[in-house]
């Protein structure tokens, strides 16, 4: 059965937030959408995102690695907000695994949200009803678009191609090479969800082997040694 | 968690009339096995409209919890899996037992017994229904234990039986003693089990971190930024932004107003029996209802929380 | 159409809203300075969709933040919709304007200019911001006569080019970059963000899961840093001291690559060492024989170390001596230019750099090697066959893959010319220069060191009434001839580019402006036009001065600036002190040229340019600048803009781009592509009527892909050189030498001694610094600001960076990009800040020697100890581009350039630019401040404050 999932590669990951704005822009003139925003020339603007990019710094200078990390919607294999919701308007699709919210049978009482631990969920405060990321699903089943194209908005801005899109489940999909090859990892393994996506550790390369200086061709031979 | 004046309504108002109705159907059992004399019908006609009045009026407040309260019909739906969805049957089907009670009395039903019994179970589901609803979330560590659904009970019952002795105080003086003693055993009782709880989340460790909320294991990570700045649903739903001071003193109230006061309240009233007593004793309670149950929420650390700490 | 791009709507009622005519268009993002390909959705004349075009050789289909973000702009609160002008009787500031028509504004400018034209066209002065048209602004203020034009490159990062176009004839950015295709390891110093945004990013991801190693140096860990493999802090300001001390390491391990040294470059040419000579320190040549380019000389003398004697550069058979002394034939001394370069580089230990820089000696050395080795030990060969410019022929094309990248981390310090080149000339050490995993150029580029042919005027007389401005306002001096400076040795520039203050400044000095201006030295002006630039806001050093400085009067009540015109899409805090306001579009609504002429995006392959078509109407009344120059220039009579029978040449943008051509007949105009009538030709060729629909059909973009053998050596590609110059990318197809060593600095110097072959001689107050630093061999000194602050009391190091979700964007009034970044925090290590007792998250007080800001601190850990360092332009004026006035720019977010000021303190009364004294290059980043905790009684409000800035009429709801 298919899982479809985003891989997020924190190794190239830069922090640059195209996924969170290209996302918004996509899902607000979307399926999804509007997705809209309280205060957008006010004080403490504030607006449904299905998507953010976090900063965290890790160790202690001067050994501080810079963390930037994407979060939305995670597709639980076991979704804690599914069966909480009391209208059936939070659901795991059968046939891909994408968890979606009917916003028509949502009586947006957050109960979905307070059972999901990564705050994947938010509600809009205008419209109120809660939504969160759809992998796309109004984009990646659209015959309309070129192939390359069907894949989440946020995956085909990525710069970095930090984000991968594919089914999880299938172990020749490149999002599962991914995870088997680069160590990925969900996030909060303790409560038992299963996420779908998973993320790709930073992976800092070693410095190369110290040079063995003088080995090969070596110019002072020809122009002398520096003076000391 | 953002404590949410409607939910805390809604759980305090619908525990005083489960305990209301419980109240009520104790003494009828036990006026039934003439364990006492038979109240007359207006103790159980008064009693059943306030405990309707109680669970409206949380049923009311639910609704101010709801993006769409139009749609609420809808949260039926999932009673196979949601126990929100169960409570949303189990809520209109006790009030519809409880005015049936009432009913019952008032038209002196012979059956008086056997609805007040169901509607006992449904009481007793209600509570059920309501904690598991906290109960369930597991990683709401504060709340995953069967102390919810014991204090849910105990409290409810508390204020409902303080309820009852101060309605029989009006229409039936004689059994008011004996339900403001059976009050204040009940209240006692959850002042043990709701101490017990304090005592027992002082001492929980989340069981998340921000190394598993993240995924990185080394001991210091610290947040910069959580991808805006004006504030999220996800910094106004899950942070009552309260000081910890403030929290602290909405604890000590609580433990006073419900259990502390009430219970020198019923211990005077016991001896020197004036009613206002145990009216001032049901009101003072109420209120620590309310500031208990505010703490309750605000006291759940959720784990998203650790993804909502620094801006910049 | 392609309805592949339109959004499935929600719910039925909005997909019968949905009923509308759907297209969509490509054309070129503006959110930024990168210049990606994004195609728009646009319904009803409504922009719906904006997405990356995956046909676009940029950005490949992805798209950044802003871009994603751009559909907000049309939206903002803060867009300008009619001309406006300042009241009659209103304070400059208040915010009271009176809408009036285009007409009106159009002929006050006309009359004001012709007049200024007629009598003394200096009393004109156009700056520009974010202008992605130097070439048409250009080409406006030399028609119009006045030396006083630039755009913001001298406040942004003109060190960089400068510094790597004098020594490599390239440099970052969009006349070059790294070979991440190639490179195995990757050394970044000092960038945030990059004005190649996306490309930089797609290309470090890919190199990295290639295996490739990643070091940032660089005092702040974020952005393209938090990717790095190994993160190595450094003081701000010091990089130069680093680049001495691996230079030194390179060449005392013997790691330099010696064939390319000798071949490549001028590290084997003899350098005149006789101190009584004339031509002191210069490079000894055969004779005045100029090959094939008449501005330079081209018979600079080697020291055959095979036949030991003296030959002419590039004799067959003949191998450089790179060190030792000499003596020419007449007894002259000589040392080959290494030989001085090793000399110099000799006290530059990792110990001495340590002490600088704050990066231990064995980091120093272990970086050094690592470089060195990976440069010597994976070479990379490629099977393209090509001739250099001495005719000798190779069969293949090499490459040492170490790429470096650099920005204004390095540029905008008051050292950052020599630093750059000593970056340059570490990277020409390793011989990575145009070569396989190195660095690359993008066409125009390489161009000479420096490019002489494109010279600015040199003399007063270069400025006549109604007459065009005898060159240039723009171009590169390779000698004190050049400057561009009355009889007496004054400037002749009101920003003071090319006098003997800041001889190199080739991209103006836009921040010394307006306290030039008010201040009367040199001159005073009359208007002053303003195009992008936020100058009384973040764009200025000593904001709070500058904004007094706009507002200030002449005894006679007339103000010291009299005139300001500022022409911008938004209401922004500059456009309060306007005399006049040009609503400008936006970007999605305008035609636009990235032309070959000024920055084009070209690709190492090959040049390419692209264009910009509106894809909705303008919004109320607004008028692209574009338009509103060439109509003045129309009306002004300019002769490029004039028939020969005194009627208007062309008849808007659109024609005049179609139709311009750099001399009649040159076949050479503003863009490259679909030339000639039938839109066959590339390049060079006669005006093509359809050339725009040509673009727009193509993804408004050009990219001419060369065949291999132009790809590389192109400094010294014979092949490529006679291509380029027919193509009109070079005047000459002259080699490029690598200047290990900069005659041209030391000509500077020769003069400032009073002798050397240039006429010219500085005044007295110019001569020490030009000694000092005109070194023609790279040297670290301590930034001017540093040197002239009391450390003690100003101890830490302040700098800003602009995050990559606003990075070179002028939208802090976008709804999307500023929930990301409402307001800024100062970020302080946690041990500096503790060491002040200022709480993490709590109020503080920053301050220089110039002025305090109060701000909220954000402790980190990814920051030096001695530095404190912020997002810039978060912070913004209260009420400023449409924000309310509790907006949390205003009251929480602040600006550092209050503490920043544009002029160093004046030493005897002589005033500097607090700017590189080569180029003048604004030094951002050498303030010096200290930190303290503000008082727990003091309001939660960012300082300095300033009165609301009313809104103004005729600004969009």
């Amino acid at each position: 059965m298919k899982q479809l999932a985003l891989v997020i590669d924190l190794n190239v990951c830069v922090g640059c937030h195209a996924c969170a704005t290209s996302c918004k822009e996509w899902n607000t003139g979307g399926a999804a959408g509007p997705l809209t925003d309280q205060n957008p020339y006010g004080k403490d603007p504030s607006g449904t995102f299905f998507n953010r990019v976090q900063t965290y710094e890790v160790g202690e200078f001067p050994a501080t690695e810079t963390v930037h990390f994407p979060k939305s919607c995670l597709h639980c294999e076991d979704p804690p907000c599914v069966p909480v919701c009391p209208t059936g308007a939070s659901y795991k699709r059968a046939e891909d695994g994408i968890v979606l919210v009917d916003y028509d049978k949502c009586i947006g009482c957050k109960y979905c949200a307070w059972a999901c631990p990564y705050g994947a969920r938010e509600i809009d405060e205008q419209q109120q009803v809660m939504k969160k990321c759809t992998l796309c699903v109004d984009r990646i089943y659209d015959t309309a678009l070129p192939e390359s194209e069907r894949k989440p908005a946020c995956v085909i801005a990525c710069p970095t191609s930090a984000r991968l899109f594919g089914d999880v489940h299938d172990p020749a999909s490149d999002v599962s090479k991914a995870i088997a090859e680069h160590g990925g990892y969900a996030l909060m393994p303790e409560w038992g969800t299963r996420p779908a996506n998973q993320y790709l550790p930073k992976q800092p390369k070693q410095s190369v082997a110290a040079a063995t200086v003088a080995r090969g061709m070596d110019p002072r031979t020809i122009d002398g040694a520096m003076k000391p | 968690m953002n404590p949410a004046w409607s939910v805390i309504l809604l759980t305090t108002l619908i525990g005083l009339g489960q305990g209301l109705l419980l109240a009520m159907f104790g003494v009828e059992v036990a006026s039934r096995l003439a364990l006492t004399g038979a109240p007359a019908a207006v103790f159980y006609l008064a009693g059943s409209a306030l405990s309707v009045l109680c669970l409206g009026g949380g049923l009311l407040a639910s609704f101010f919890h709801l993006g769409h309260p139009e749609r609420a019909w809808r949260a039926a739906a999932m009673w196979r899996t949601s126990w929100l969805s169960r409570e949303v049957i189990v809520l209109p089907a006790f009030i519809a037992a409880v005015t049936a009670y009432g009913a019952a009395h008032f038209y002196g039903w012979s059956c008086s017994l056997w609805i007040g019994a169901t509607a006992a179970l449904l009481a007793i589901a209600l509570f059920i229904c309501t904690a598991m609803i906290y109960i369930c979330l597991k990683f709401l560590q504060e709340w995953h234990t069967p102390l919810t659904l014991v204090n849910f009970i105990l409290l409810g019952c508390a204020s409902g039986l303080l309820a009852a002795a101060v309605l029989a105080g009006f229409v039936w003086p004689l059994l008011m003693p004996a339900l403001a003693l059976v009050a204040g055993i009940v209240t006692a009782a959850a002042a043990v089990t709701r101490g017990m709880t304090l005592a027992r989340n002082a001492l929980l460790r989340p069981a998340s971190t921000l190394q598993s909320a993240i995924g990185i294991s080394d001991p210091k990570i610290a947040q910069k930024a959580q991808g805006a700045m004006g504030g999220s649903f996800n910094t106004r739903e899950f942070f009552h932004r309260r000081t910890l001071q403030f929290v602290r003193s909405a604890k000590w109230f609580f433990l006073t107003a419900a259990f502390a006061l009430p219970l020198l309240l019923i211990a005077l009233s016991l001896t020197a029996a004036p009613p206002r007593l145990l009216t001032l004793a049901f009101a003072v309670q109420f209120a620590g209802l309310l500031a208990e149950r505010w703490f309750f929420f605000a006291q759940a650390r959720h784990p998203q929380n650790l993804y909502y700490q620094v801006i910049s | 159409m392609n309805a592949a791009t339109i959004p499935v709507t929600a719910s039925r009622a909005l997909q019968q809203a949905v009923a509308g005519a759907v297209e969509v268009k490509n054309t070129t993002c503006y959110m930024c300075a990168c210049r990606c390909g994004i195609r728009v959705t646009v319904r009803d004349g409504e922009v719906r969709y904006i997405d990356g075009n995956p046909a676009h050789p940029l950005n490949k289909g992805v798209i950044c933040a802003k871009g994603a973000s751009g559909i907000m702009k049309q939206n903002s609160p803060a867009r300008l919709t009619r001309p406006l002008r300042r009241k009659a009787g209103a304070e400059r500031g208040a915010g009271e304007f009176e809408a009036i028509s285009w007409e009106e504004a159009l002929s006050t400018i006309e009359q004001r200019l012709a007049k200024l034209r007629a009598t003394d066209p200096k009393k004109f002065a156009l700056f520009t911001g974010r202008d992605q048209m130097q070439a048409l602004t250009g080409l406006f203020a030399r028609q119009f006569g006045t030396p006083n034009y630039a755009a913001h490159g001298g406040f942004c990062s003109v060190n960089m080019a400068a510094g790597m176009i004098y020594t490599i004839g390239g440099s970052f950015w969009e006349f070059g970059g790294p070979d991440l295709d190639r490179a195995k390891l990757f050394v970044m110093l000092g960038t945030a963000e990059d004005h190649h945004s996306n490309p930089l990013k797609i290309a470090i991801s890919k190199f990295k899961r290639d295996g490739g190693r990643f070091v940032s140096i660089n005092p702040v860990r974020t952005g393209y840093s938090s990717v790095a493999d190994e993160w190595v802090p450094i003081k701000p300001g010091t990089d130069g001291a680093l680049l001495m001390a691996l230079c030194h390491e390179i060449v005392r391990e013997g790691l330099y690559d010696r064939e390319f040294l000798a071949r490549y470059t001028n590290a084997g040419y003899l350098v005149n060492l006789d101190t009584a000579s004339n031509e002191f320190g210069l490079m000894a040549c055969e004779a005045e024989d100029a090959v094939n380019n008449p501005f330079r000389r081209h018979s600079q003398l080697w020291w055959d170390r095979h036949s030991n004697r003296v030959v002419v550069n590039h004799t067959e058979g003949a191998d450089p001596a790179l060190t030792g002394e000499y003596r020419l034939a007449d007894g002259t001394p000589v040392k080959p230019a290494f030989e001085l370069l090793r000399e110099r580089l000799r006290e530059s230990t990792p110990e001495w750099a340590a002490a600088i820089t704050g990066i231990s000696a064995a980091t120093i050395r272990r970086l050094a090697q690592e470089i060195g080795a990976v440069a010597r030990d994976h070479k990379i060969t490629l099977p393209i066959a090509w001739t250099d410019s001495w005719g000798r022929k190779h069969d293949s094309v090499t490459g040492n893959p170490v790429a470096f990248h650099a920005m204004r981390g390095l540029a905008a310090h008051s050292n950052g010319f020599q630093t750059v080149r000593a970056l340059s000339i570490l990277m020409s050490l390793l011989g990575t220069i145009d070569r396989p995993g190195g660095f690359r150029h993008k066409a125009p580029f390489p161009r000479s060191t420096p490019p002489v042919y494109a010279r600015n005027p040199n003399k007063a007389e270069a400025v006549r009434p109604d007459m065009p401005l005898d060159g240039a306002a723009l171009g590169f001096p390779a000698r004190p001839d050049d400057l561009f400076v009355n009889a007496d040795g004054s400037p002749v520039r009101i920003d003071k580019a090319f006098s003997w203050d800041y001889p190199l400044a080739i991209h103006g000095m836009m921040h010394n402006v307006i306290t030039n201006a008010w201040r009367g030295d040199p001159y005073p002006i009359d208007t002053l036009m303003l195009f992008m630039a936020n100058m009384a806001w973040n764009s200025t050093m000593n904001t709070s001065e500058v904004r007094r400085m706009l507002n200030d009067k002449n005894a006679d009540g007339e103000y010291k600036i009299p005139f300001l015109i500022v022409c911008d899409a938004f209401e922004s805090e500059t456009t309060a002190f306007a005399d006049l306001i040009l609503p400008d579009t936006t970007y999605l609504e305008r035609y636009d040229t990235m032309s070959m002429l000024d920055r084009p995006i070209s690709e190492f392959d090959g040049p390419c340019d692209s264009v910009r078509v509106p894809v909705v109407a303008p919004k109320g009344e607004c008028r692209p600048f574009q338009e509103v120059i060439v109509e003045l220039a129309s009306r002004l009579k300019f002769p490029a803009f004039t028939k020969p029978d005194g009627t208007r040449k062309f008849a808007d943008y659109k024609d005049f781009i179609v139709n311009f051509e750099t001399e009649p007949g040159s076949g050479q105009g503003f863009l490259i592509g679909w030339r000639g009538k039938d839109g066959s030709k590339v390049l060079v060729g006669e005006p093509n009527p359809d050339q725009w629909e040509m673009y727009a059909k193509n993804n408004c973009v050009f990219h001419y892909q060369m065949p291999p053998e132009h790809h590389w050596m192109r400094n010294w590609n014979q092949g490529y050189h006679e291509w380029a110059a027919k193509m009109k990318l070079r005047k000459f197809p002259d080699p490029v030498v690598i200047q290990i060593y900069c005659e041209v600095l030391q000509k500077f110097r020769l003069a400032a001694e009073g002798r050397g072959p240039d006429t010219r001689r500085p005044p007295e107050s110019a001569r020490a610094r030009l000694l000092k630093y005109f070194d023609p061999l790279p040297f670290y000194y301590a930034p001017l600001e540093a040197q002239a602050s009391d450390l003690m009391r100003y101890p830490l190091n302040a700098v800003t960076q602009r995050p990559m979700a606003m990075y070179h964007s002028w939208d802090s009034q976008n709804a999307w990009l500023r929930q990301i970044h409402t307001h800024n925090y100062l970020f302080v290590n946690p041990r500096t800040a503790e060491a002040q007792g200022i709480a993490d998250g709590g109020w503080m007080w920053v301050e220089s020697m110039h002025g305090r800001v109060r701000c909220l601190c954000r402790y980190s850990e990814a920051v030096e100890p001695g530095t404190v360092w912020t997002w810039n332009a978060i912070g913004k004026s209260k009420g400023a581009w449409g924000l309310s006035g509790d907006a949390n720019e205003s009251q929480r977010g602040f600006l550092l350039n209050h503490l920043i000021a544009e002029e160093l303190p004046p030493v005897y009364g002589v005033r500097y630019s607090n700017s590189d004294p080569i180029t003048g290059q604004a030094g951002w980043y050498d303030v010096r401040v200290n930190i303290r905790a503000a008082d727990a009684a003091e309001p939660a409000l960012s300082m300095p404050q300033f009165g609301a800035a009313a809104r103004i009429a005729g600004v969009a709801k």
